[in-house]
């Protein structure tokens, strides 16, 4: 089969703007139209049980009246339904309070240019993941195993126009693998992400996922406690991510962050330093924000010292600081959000960190985690798919998950090693890059039974 | 059997369904289904003060699934011309005979009747014809008063509104149309101090209340005379004493039971779970198929439903027909503590040897495989006045309102955190605690409760955020409640050093 046609061509995507932008009478409009183009193969059992693709496109009309604003979306692309976007836009504005802190919207920016389209991405037709997933059962059933994840493919064409002359536009590709292998009493599991399928080799993290569910075949239980602990990098990002609005203006002028009160203190150790960086070559999506204004490269954490929030344009004038565009889309009450954290990380391996342990924990994945304090950011969450026991430098057997209670304060001003940032993919957090870590005193606080 | 109704859906809608399945027919589908579903949203929300989201949306589109070779394809789009449609279809034909390239086994399904029907949940009030400005004025007043609490630090009030019109098609002939409207709206009041966030939220966490009602469900809930009270409890919250760690007794709220049903039974009798079909993502599940109608789930008292039906109440899991066109039906899931059914569809009902779907199949959207979602799973409401409850209960904690939620992927091991708790002695509410938590193994826990209250007390309470699936899905659920009591339940956990 091959690679249907993307949605609407960029030329196409920019039409339509121009045509909102000409069917609004209000004071200010802004429209930003999306076209996706998404698919995703599912296998379980050793067989592909789901198959999906999805083709839609979004237009979203967001207008000024008196200063107020209001923003309307549409799937449809005939005149009507553009105006009765529009209509709608101007209609929620016109009959709410105004906002004496809305500021004009911008006029024409400079963007640096990302690189993160490519065509063997959106050429990848469903064969494609088909076959790569029946190689994967292979693996497993070799291995006497039973395999379930995805193999994903798609593409996104986005622009943001205005009527004071802002357009910009960001075209994207995506591709994800993700495989559990089952045995009776275990499980291992990988995943990897990026723009470039390529760079993806569904084969390689079946069979790592094949060792780690052999490795934790009848897996013991032991206490729970505190425990050293090594984080491969899905792990750290996964409770890393959830620090991801605490860097936001909004959230510290809210009283929300659990940064309030500890800008410019060394809250976190002297290893962890984090920017937010969306030109850094492992990350992904556009160069500007929700209202078109280009992304800075932002120094969030030096040396354990919370240096920097980000801002979207109004917080920046509400707390005498500069905007970094980081702003979503208006209207909202969150305000803005780093989207492509980056830790500097360290030239430590896995195995380094292992043979460094006299008695430890080695984890796979993180699960089901859950923000349980929200200024000590103790998070609460599961062990899961291969959880081992270090002993005298050597992973050891597999052990009965945990759950935690961890503060990531707590955590981070704990870091003994680091391994090397590269982008990691998880399933609670989007995608950053992230190191692996070795920190002390992870609190295992009790023990499942599996 | 068919109803012999007409069916009233807008003229398109079944042009385009029915493009759809003579194109996946022509191309060799076994069988094929659609979806096409026009979906209207309006959300509001308000903070500290001022308008934070204003937004209405409108997605329309087809969802296409079809069995071809044996084997799974579905396609969705909203290019709705004719060449669109056919378009979409033969992708999803085309999709299925690439999955039939790592298949062990053709798909079958269990078998259902063609129904021919029209459906539309009731309500008194439509949400989208009340002007807007009334409705934010409701926000910003309840906004206000939590504000005039001194200590509040930020003060949250939320509406959202969806209506949802749905044509359902099969080329089994079946062609059923629904019309949904689900209301839900709430207000937060959170509280900095120290080195503590505290917060209270009316009438629950998750933005609030949501049902299939109108704007009437927004007027129920009285959330201006409510605000000032969940302030002060924000407030006094830093100065109350911290949960114990150790085995307690507990009463858990209405609304936070709701949420307990929701991860420790609802997901785990999730058939696709038990099957392995979400092992990569949401897991699987402790409820293997040998436990079926002999593991002792919970104590004698323990009755729990999967009731999509309206009889049951216009929860955020009622409606007429499921999204593979079988009836709403209401499944025994707990009898006096024995589990007896699972959620299921036409393909897993089929796996294991039953008769017929369960009729729990669920999408998104029209750009959404349906798969096995929650419907209305609830408990049966007890003997237990509420005052001869906290009457009887000698030492407990009374926990209300969730503020976190985890538990393992089989469903095993669960933590949950409310926001507030009050300690209960010898038959008395007491002070106030805070940082409540609790945790356990499921099936110990729901053995250990003695003592649910009655009708009175029974609220059905709406989730309107559980996620499961891949791409995920956010789905609404219901899940009717009162207050009940648990014995010797690990409190206190989650703040353990």
């Amino acid at each position: 089969m091959k690679k249907a046609k993307p949605i609407l061509s960029a030329a196409e995507l920019k039409r339509i703007a121009e045509r909102v932008l000409k069917l609004s009478d209000a004071d200010e409009t802004e429209v930003e139209v999306d076209a996706t183009t998404d698919a995703l193969t599912r296998f379980a059992n050793n067989a592909i049980h789901q198959n999906v693709a999805e083709k839609i496109c979004s237009i979203s009309v967001r207008a000024v009246v008196d200063g107020r604003t209001a923003r309307a979306t549409t799937n449809k692309t005939d005149d009507a339904s553009l105006g009765r976007a529009v209509a709608s836009a101007i209609n929620l504005a016109r009959n709410e309070p105004a906002n004496p802190d809305l500021l004009p919207m911008l006029r024409s920016q400079k963007y640096r240019k990302v690189a993160r389209f490519f065509p063997a991405t959106a050429n990848t037709t469903p064969e494609d993941r088909a076959r790569a997933v029946a190689r994967v059962c292979k693996i497993a059933e070799k291995a006497q195993q039973t395999a379930a994840g995805i193999f994903s493919s798609g593409e996104s064409e986005s622009v943001i126009a205005n009527s004071k002359g802002l357009f910009a536009a960001h075209r994207q590709t995506r591709a994800e693998f993700s495989v559990t292998m089952l045995e009776k009493s275990s499980s291992g599991w990988a995943k990897a992400n990026s723009p470039d399928i390529g760079t993806i080799q569904p084969e390689e993290l079946a069979v790592s996922a094949s060792q780690k569910a052999a490795a934790s075949r009848e897996p013991r239980e032991i206490e729970p406690g505190h425990y050293a602990t090594i984080l491969p990098p899905a792990a750290v990002l996964d409770l890393v991510g959830f620090l991801f609005y605490d860097f936001a203006g909004t959230a510290v002028l809210d009283k929300r962050s659990c940064f309030t009160g500890r800008i410019g203190k060394r809250v976190l150790g002297r290893n962890i330093t984090l920017w937010d960086d969306a030109y850094h070559p492992l990350q992904s999506g556009p160069a500007y924000d929700g209202e078109g204004l280009p992304r800075q490269k932002v120094l969030l954490v030096d040396r354990g010292i919370v240096k920097n929030l980000v801002y979207a344009r109004t917080t920046a004038r509400t707390m005498k600081a500069r905007s970094t565009g980081h702003g979503f889309p208006l209207p909202n009450e969150y305000g803005e959000a780093p989207m492509n954290l980056v830790f500097e990380g360290g030239e430590k391996s896995i195995d380094d960190m292992v043979r460094a342990t006299e008695r430890g924990i080695l984890v796979t994945r993180l699960w089901y985690i859950r923000e349980v304090d929200p200024y000590e950011k103790i998070l609460t969450g599961m062990t899961r798919d291969g959880t081992f026991l270090i002993k005298n430098g050597r992973i050891g057997c597999g052990i009965r998950n945990f759950r935690f209670n961890q503060s990531m304060i707590e955590m981070l001003s704990n870091v003994e090693m680091l391994g090397p940032a590269v982008r990691a993919a998880g399933e609670e957090s989007f995608e950053m890059v992230v190191p692996a870590m070795k920190v002390a005193d992870f609190h295992f606080s009790e023990v499942t039974k599996f | 059997m068919p109803s012999g109704r007409e069916v009233e859906s807008k003229p398109m809608m079944q042009d385009w369904a029915h493009w759809a399945i003579d194109t996946a027919t022509d191309r060799g589908a076994s069988y094929a289904d659609v979806r096409v579903m026009d979906i209207r949203r309006r959300d509001i929300s308000v903070k500290n003060g001022e308008v934070g989201t204003l937004a209405e949306s409108e997605s329309l589109g087809i969802g296409i699934r079809v069995i071809a070779n044996g084997a799974w394809g579905f396609a969705s789009t909203d290019r709705l011309t004719r060449d669109g449609v056919e378009v979409c279809a033969r992708e999803a034909v085309a999709i299925a005979k690439a999955s039939a390239l790592a298949k062990r086994e053709n798909v079958a399904l269990a078998p259902e009747e063609t129904y021919v029907d029209t459906w539309q949940n009731p309500f008194l009030k439509d949400p989208f014809r009340i002007p807007v400005e009334r409705q934010i004025d409701l926000l910003l007043a309840a906004d206000r008063e939590m504000r005039r609490v001194k200590g509040i630090t930020l003060a949250e009030g939320s509406m959202s509104f969806q209506s949802i019109e749905q044509l359902f098609a099969s080329s089994t002939g079946s062609l059923i149309h629904q019309n949904k409207m689900q209301s839900g709206a709430g207000i937060v009041a959170t509280s900095f101090a120290g080195s503590e966030i505290q917060k209270r939220s009316y009438p629950n966490s998750f933005g609030g209340q949501h049902m299939l009602k109108g704007y009437e469900l927004v007027e129920s809930l009285d959330l201006v005379r409510n605000a000032p009270r969940v302030a002060e409890e924000s407030v006094a919250l830093h100065s109350a004493a911290p949960c114990p760690e150790g085995q307690k007794t507990i009463i858990l709220g209405a609304s936070q039971l709701g949420l307990q049903i929701h991860e420790s039974i609802g997901h785990p009798i999730e058939l696709d779970r038990v099957l392995g079909m979400e092992a990569n993502f949401a897991g699987t599940s402790f409820l293997t198929l040998d436990k079926l109608r002999k593991l002792k789930y919970g104590s004698d008292i323990v009755n729990v439903v999967a009731d999509a039906r309206l009889d049951h109440g216009p929860g955020l899991g009622t409606f007429a027909y499921d999204d593979e066109g079988v009836p709403a039906q209401c499944t025994p899931i707990i009898i006096d503590g024995l589990f007896t059914g699972y959620l299921s569809s036409r393909e897993t009902a089929r796996a294991i040897g039953e008769k017929r779907s369960g009729g729990t199949v669920r999408c998104e959207s029209w750009n959404r495989l349906p798969m096995i979602r929650m419907t209305n799973i609830s408990i049966h409401p007890g003997t237990w006045k509420y005052d001869d409850l906290i009457a009887d209960t000698d030492d407990a904690i009374l926990m209300e309102t969730n503020r976190s939620w985890s538990i393992d992927d089989k469903r095993y091991l669960f933590q949950f955190s409310t926001e507030i708790g009050w300690e209960i002695k010898s038959g008395k509410i007491g002070r106030m605690i805070k940082n409540p938590s609790y945790s356990g193994i499921t099936t110990e826990f729901w053995n250990s409760c003695d003592a649910i209250c009655s009708r009175e007390h029974w609220t059905l309470w709406g989730t309107p955020n559980c996620g499961k699936g891949q791409p995920q899905q956010t789905m609404g659920t219901g899940h009717g409640a009162s207050p009940a009591r648990f014995r010797d339940v690990r409190v206190g956990v989650a703040f353990s050093k």
